[in-house]
């Protein structure tokens, strides 16, 4: 199933095929994201939808076995074909599932990227700081103890610290795989809010486990099961009583997955 | 669906007290015990051998043991006097060799670790550090004899003997190495490529930090390996006796012939006739404690970094 590119596509994916040697993950997909909007992106365990968020920033590389064909392209251009690969995971955001403190202070974690970039003025440095870890709702529970360990936050904590340390390197593209599952649902609304803020300057891929979450927050959502994408489309339409496929009904509304 | 029931389970169903005995927990409790006291004796018994060396060692050496014992040379015919030029000459040995072994396997290990793809070429190289690390030592001095004494015209001289050292310790130090920077987690580099940063950029600011101990104990470990070994140190530099001047710190030069400790000891105990059974002892205490005073620094050294440690 294609879908043709509008002319504000910000990422292009076209015949996106995926195996880690004999067994193939992503099964050819097709679909884009336009600029500054929420793509929602829902399905069942194994569906893909880390896979296909590891093709986006080309960290896939480091998958040993790990064959991808197709195409992704950011902004027209295609990311296999980019020579700067770092400049690329610059662009993109990437918030993990699983929280990870790098083992520094909680300064050092959000200006860690900067730095990699070449940023050294102590006052950029310290603004980003700050505007990051507001914007993860995380600023008012560290900001007396920024030089203490990234590692000794609880989980939670870690989990915004991440979100911090994606936005740390003003990325265009924003991608948050499964970010609310260590979070409580009060800080969790919160990032929302900040989200809803960003997609002014930003295009959000939010891959979730929580349907809910993906229609609350999204404008656009995309089913993947398997491999396979079953459905995308505006939000109206998949999560009305009538989307475009079946199953994508049957998932939604907790019949099955 | 019908489950099997355990035996503890059992036994409460039919009805005993909450915390009533069955004869398979006061089995499970006995077996308990006896396996605590199997691990307990293997440990007493491998400390015993031990503390029974280090015993014997010091009261055989005692009568000779003295700081005039350390600091003096050798005198009439080694039957009398002291070591110092051995001492010293071991201390360069193990200082050079480490100096030339560490930056090469800890960099080497780095490429290993962070960099090489999992190819055919990365595959025989670490088949081939794995292996090295199994040479025994006396083909390692053969090959120090050829490659340092002859190819290179070295000739008998500290810095062949230490370069023999040198080549013997690398794999090991590449092999510990290694150990500790895999034990830095995945998660940790992933989080730093997400974020645009380089492989370099990902082992200086998160790796090295992380793995500093591990790869210090691993090369601190080896002094006691390249002061210890005989052998590559006989073919390639170390010699009967070499005269040099009391408490001399710079008594070598790099290519000239030099004394070692275990060498020395050697030497001691089978060539030289009508000797004080105490002086053979006291070398070999010296021997033995200056590896153990480096070893409990490594071991200080790995406490303090692990207090510091960060997740």
């Amino acid at each position: 199933m294609t879908t043709p590119a509008a002319p504000t596509a910000k990422i292009e994916v076209e015949g996106l095929r995926l195996s880690y040697g004999h067994r193939e993950a992503l099964h050819g997909i097709s679909f884009h994201v336009k600029a500054n909007e929420i793509l929602g992106v829902i399905g069942p365990a194994q569906s893909g939808k880390t896979s296909l968020l590891r093709c986006l920033n080309r960290t896939i590389d480091f998958v040993a076995g790990a064959h991808v064909s197709g195409a992704i392209r950011v902004d027209g251009v295609d990311v296999r074909r980019m020579r700067d690969v770092f400049d690329l995971r610059r662009r993109i955001g990437m918030v993990a599932p699983l929280p990870v403190g790098l083992p520094m202070s909680i300064y050092d974690n959000v200006a860690f990227a900067p730095r990699c970039a070449g940023l050294t003025a102590k006052s950029d440095l310290d603004a980003i700081v700050e505007r990051c870890l507001r914007q993860a709702a995380l600023w008012d529970e560290v900001k007396d103890r920024i030089g203490s360990l990234g590692t000794k936050l609880s989980g939670g904590q870690q989990q915004r610290l991440t979100i911090a340390r994606a936005l740390s390197h003003q990325p265009e593209i924003l991608c948050l795989d499964e970010f609310s599952i260590a979070i409580d649902p009060v800080t969790t609304m919160r990032i929302e809010d900040v989200l809803k803020e960003l997609k002014r300057e930003v295009t959000i891929i939010l891959v979730t486990n929580l349907t809910q979450q993906a229609r609350r927050l999204a404008d656009r959502t995309m089913f993947l099961m398997a491999g396979d994408l079953v459905e995308i489309g505006p939000n109206e339409v998949v999560f009305s009583d009538r989307p475009a496929q079946r199953k994508t009904f049957d998932y939604i509304s907790g019949l099955f997955g | 669906m019908h489950q099997p029931t355990q035996p503890d389970t059992a036994a409460r169903r039919a009805g005993g007290a909450p915390f009533s005995q069955t004869d398979f927990g006061r089995h499970k409790i006995r077996r308990e015990a006896v396996a605590r006291a199997v691990f307990l004796a293997m440990t007493l018994l491998m400390v015993a051998p031990l503390v029974a060396i280090v015993t014997h060692l010091v009261v055989e050496a005692w009568p000779a043991l003295s700081l005039e014992f350390l600091l003096d040379v050798p005198r009439e015919r080694m039957t009398a006097g002291g070591i110092w030029p051995a001492f010293v000459g071991t201390i360069y040995l193990v200082v050079i060799s480490l100096a030339v072994a560490a930056p090469i396997g800890v960099l080497a290990a780095v490429y290993l670790n962070e960099y090489a793809k999992d190819s055919w070429f990365n595959r025989v190289i670490n088949l081939a550090v794995i292996n090295l690390a199994g040479v025994p030592s006396i083909v390692h001095a053969l090959f120090g004899l050829g490659a340092f004494v002859y190819a290179a015209r070295f000739g008998f001289s500290v810095i062949a003997a230490s370069l023999t050292l040198a080549i013997m310790t690398l794999p090991v130090i590449i092999a510990s190495t290694r150990e500790a920077l895999s034990a830095v987690p995945m998660s940790f580099r992933e989080a730093c490529w997400n974020v645009g940063a380089t492989r370099w950029q990902t082992i200086r600011g998160v790796v090295l930090p992380n793995s500093t101990s591990g790869i210090l104990t691993g090369i601190i470990l080896q002094v006691s390996r390249a002061a210890g070994e005989t052998a590559p140190v006989m073919f390639t530099g170390a010699v009967l006796y070499k005269a040099v001047e009391r408490g001399s710190l710079l008594p070598y030069y790099l290519d000239d012939q030099c004394m070692a400790l275990s060498m020395h000891l050697y030497v001691l105990t089978t060539q030289v006739p009508n000797l004080a059974q105490s002086i053979p002892y006291a070398t070999a205490v010296v021997l033995l404690g200056s590896v153990l005073i480096v070893n409990a620094g490594a071991i200080g050294l790995r406490v303090w970094l692990r207090n510091r440690k960060r997740w």
